[in-house]
């Protein structure tokens, strides 16, 4: 229910998740996407996607966000999901080491098969389980991972039943460089310098506390070029074109308009 | 896996995944399993590497010039969306379109003495077409506005014909129609593969006829529409809805074992050592014997029921006399070719996004009567000029010898020699009802997910 709504015309991107299972990813999403002006507080079950928007000074990026639906899990993601893709968030988890390892893999994934300029974002998630650092306001130092019921409650992409999160490995500092991370695994220093690397944007954040989320989508939404010249898929079908039924040169079909007039029996 | 399902779904073809989708969004336990590790069984869409290794288990050779790798998606059956029909529906209803982008096939073509001239999609193309003589168009014209006007509860307008009762001959009698205009009625507009139809109630072909021009006049050009990037998007779309509905995914997994019980019922299945229980399963016929000898004491699941030759095709040109299309179907009656059932062409091209800049994919496809197939679909290569590679196959279709209901094996059938996806529905509207019990009603969805 945004008040004004300016003559800037929204760009559609198609923006992609993955990760290992339990880093967060739905629940960054949910962060980004309940923040906001509440369009979208209250997806169906079964919503495909969530979109929200993301202003920029000059011009409005439209997420379609779609998570993974836990096809993943088995290795079994369709190669649809990140067809047309303008747009991908790589969540890793940073008490957990292998969570990046995974994150590198799909990152090499994406390189491979999807559109050759899609944006990367490499998230290290659960920035709240370590000590405070640059700013993140974080919650108190309690069981991890327990209680997110809010978000819980709201979510409609992840499975139904979503294995409880196993908690992070009580192993002491392991990788952690940083004085006081108990949990951390995976220090900022090696992500970061992986994600120069490969050329991907790369944030810490919390979905819990909301650290750097808005932060990274803004980011992601700054280094999408002006014109997407790859539409989402869904950005045709939906409610952009009313416009008459024949269609132009490119005999694109809008299915869902004509379900009405339809019917009318068998003649 | 200690874990329980409701259903177990062998194989992710299109049938499969619709059922899978269906059964999720109904509020069942789904386990979906495929022995390869891409979506879509045999409707599945293969790029170039895929292809060539299925056919002739090398790379594709460099000296054709194909392009890239991954510009393509080469479907393995052939086959269009009748824009009106119930694939279209289901579609809608699922809102899985939201995953899917579509494009009209620019026309639909017959074959008559020798050269193809388009089924006309306009009235101007009507008035114009050689198909017909000016005296049997207007035949045809009454033949057609007889259709448009008829109505089951209002005998006045059936004009002395029960079309529940008489044959399909007789509505041609008593229209005057020609040969010629009864082969396109029957083959172009209604689809028929053979010429059974025509001593059988009307009823079907008229229902046919309604579904065809209603097709074309959705629209326009011709009757069907395609998905961009191949047929091989239908099950991943339909596999994404069961997934958000909390279906389980797991690709590529040999099935060792289906297993069944002392009293013959279901139990689970076995994959790689290990066990999942589940109350049914719905599979492919490939996983319940298609195809393999048959072991002394194993149950006879599926049988034979006919061929199907398919050749894809790669040509770098658009199809001879089809005014440059970038897709478009060719029908070869059988009469024209003294054959008892028709051929097909299913071309497609880089405006699909399934082909390299200037490549078509075309498939000839047929039932297969003879011993020596390949000759069978010479009238259909020679339509399409050179042809810079082909792969041929000539395919067993598949049916499952019971209903499933006293041993919750539920078998889906194989991909017909239809142009559209009318019988798929129809078998997935089959196996709904053997597995549910009930029938599978299609309401409209009351939540419309805003953009
Ligand atoms: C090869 C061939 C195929 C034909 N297919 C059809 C057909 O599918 N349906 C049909 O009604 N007539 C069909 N006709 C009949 C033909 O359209 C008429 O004879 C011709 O259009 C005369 O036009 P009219 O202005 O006198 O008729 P009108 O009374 O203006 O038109 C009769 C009605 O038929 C519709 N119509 C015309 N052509 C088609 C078409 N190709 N597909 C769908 N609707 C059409 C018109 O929109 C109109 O509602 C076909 C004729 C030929 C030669
Ligand atoms: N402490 C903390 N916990 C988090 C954070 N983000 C997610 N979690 C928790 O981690 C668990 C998994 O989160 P999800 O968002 O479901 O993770 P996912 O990556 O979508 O998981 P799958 O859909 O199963 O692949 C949940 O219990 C969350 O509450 C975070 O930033 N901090
Ligand atoms: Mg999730």
């Amino acid at each position: 229910m945004s008040n004004e709504d300016g003559p800037v015309k929204a760009t559609q991107v198609k923006l992609v998740l993955l990760g290992e299972a339990a880093v967060g990813k739905s629940s960054l999403v949910m962060r980004f996407c309940s923040n906001d002006f509440n369009e979208n507080t209250s997806p169906t079950i079964g919503a495909a996607f969530l979109t929200q928007k993301c202003r920029l000074e000059n011009r409005i990026v439209k997420f379609e966000i779609w998570d993974t639906a836990g096809q993943e899990r088995f290795h079994s993601l369709a190669p649809m999901y990140y067809r047309n893709a303008a747009a991908a968030v790589v969540v890793y988890d940073i008490t957990k080491a292998s969570s990046l390892e995974k994150a590198k893999a799909w990152v090499k994934e994406l390189q491979r098969q999807a559109n050759p300029n899609i944006v990367i974002a490499l998230v290290g998630n659960k920035l709240d389980l370590v000590s405070d650092e640059s700013g993140a306001s974080v919650a108190p130092k309690s069981k991890p991972a327990a209680e997110e019921p809010a978000n819980e409650a709201e979510e409609s992409e992840t499975d139904a039943e979503d294995d409880a999160t196993p908690p992070p490995p009580a192993t002491t500092a392991a990788a952690g460089d940083d004085s006081s991370d108990s949990l951390r695994q995976v220090s900022k220093e090696e992500a970061d310098e992986y994600a120069k690397e490969a050329k991907l944007l790369f944030f810490e954040a919390s979905a819990k506390t909301g650290a750097n989320v808005s932060e990274l989508f803004t980011e992601i939404a700054k280094n999408i070029p002006d014109e997407t010249p790859t539409k989402p898929a869904a950005a045709q079908g939906q409610a952009g074109r009313r416009n008459g039924a024949r269609q132009g040169a490119d005999s694109g079909v809008d299915l869902g308009e004509r379900q009405q007039g339809k019917k009318g029996g068998c003649c | 896996m200690d874990e329980e399902y409701d259903v177990i779904v062998l194989g992710t073809g299109l049938t499969e995944c619709i059922l899978s989708g269906l059964l999720s969004v109904d509020g069942q336990k789904v386990l979906h399993m495929d022995r390869n590790d891409y979506y879509g069984g045999d409707s599945a869409s293969l790029n170039l590497t895929q292809l060539y290794q299925k056919f002739r288990q090398t790379g594709p050779s460099e000296n054709l010039n194909l392009g890239r790798d991954r510009d393509y998606a080469v479907d393995l059956i052939p086959k269009f969306i009748l824009s009106s029909g119930e694939l279209t529906r289901m579609l809608v209803h699922t809102d899985v379109t939201r995953y899917l982008e579509f494009k009209v096939i620019a026309g639909s073509y017959v074959y008559r003495d020798g050269k193809i001239s388009k089924v006309p999609s306009t009235e101007m193309e009507a008035v114009r077409s050689p198909l017909m003589g000016l005296f049997e168009k207007r035949r045809a014209k009454n033949f057609f506005q007889y259709l448009q006007n008829w109505k089951e509860e209002d005998p006045a307008t059936h004009q002395g014909l029960d079309i529940n009762k008489c044959s399909m001959k007789d509505v041609y009698t008593k229209f005057g129609l020609e040969a010629g205009t009864q082969d396109f009625i029957g083959h172009a507009m209604a689809l028929w593969l053979d010429d059974d139809y025509i001593t059988k109630p009307a009823r079907a072909t008229v229902d046919r006829i309604i579904l065809y021009t209603q097709s074309m006049a959705r629209y326009g050009k011709s009757p069907y529409i395609y998905p961009l990037y191949g047929l091989g998007e239908l099950p991943q779309a339909f596999a994404r809805l069961s997934a958000i509905y909390g279906g389980t995914y797991m690709l590529d997994k040999k099935i060792e074992s289906v297993n069944v019980g002392e009293d013959g019922k279901f139990t689970g299945v076995t994959s790689a050592g290990e066990t999942v229980k589940a109350k049914k399963v719905i599979g492919d016929p490939s996983y319940f014997g298609a195809g393999q000898d048959l072991e002394s004491g194993g149950k006879v699941r599926v049988i034979e029921t006919g061929k199907v030759i398919r050749a894809i095709c790669l040509l770098k040109h658009p199809i001879p006399g089809t005014d440059e299309a970038d897709s478009c179907q060719i029908i070869i009656p059988q009469n024209q070719v003294g054959r008892k059932n028709d051929i097909y062409i299913a071309a497609v091209s880089s405006a699909h996004n399934v082909a390299a800049q200037n490549v078509w994919i075309a498939i000839v496809s047929t039932i297969v009567e003879t011993s020596v197939p390949e000759r069978e679909i010479l009238p259909a290569l020679q339509l399409l000029g050179n042809v810079l590679d082909k792969f041929v196959s000539i395919t067993p279709l598949y049916s499952p010898t019971s209903p499933g209901t006293a041993d919750n094996i539920y078998i889906t059938k194989s991909y017909d020699a239809t142009s559209h996806f009318e019988t798929v529905v129809e078998d997935v509207f089959d196996v709904w009802q053997r597995v549910k019990g009930e029938k599978l009603v299609l309401k409209k969805r009351e939540v419309e997910v805003e953009a």
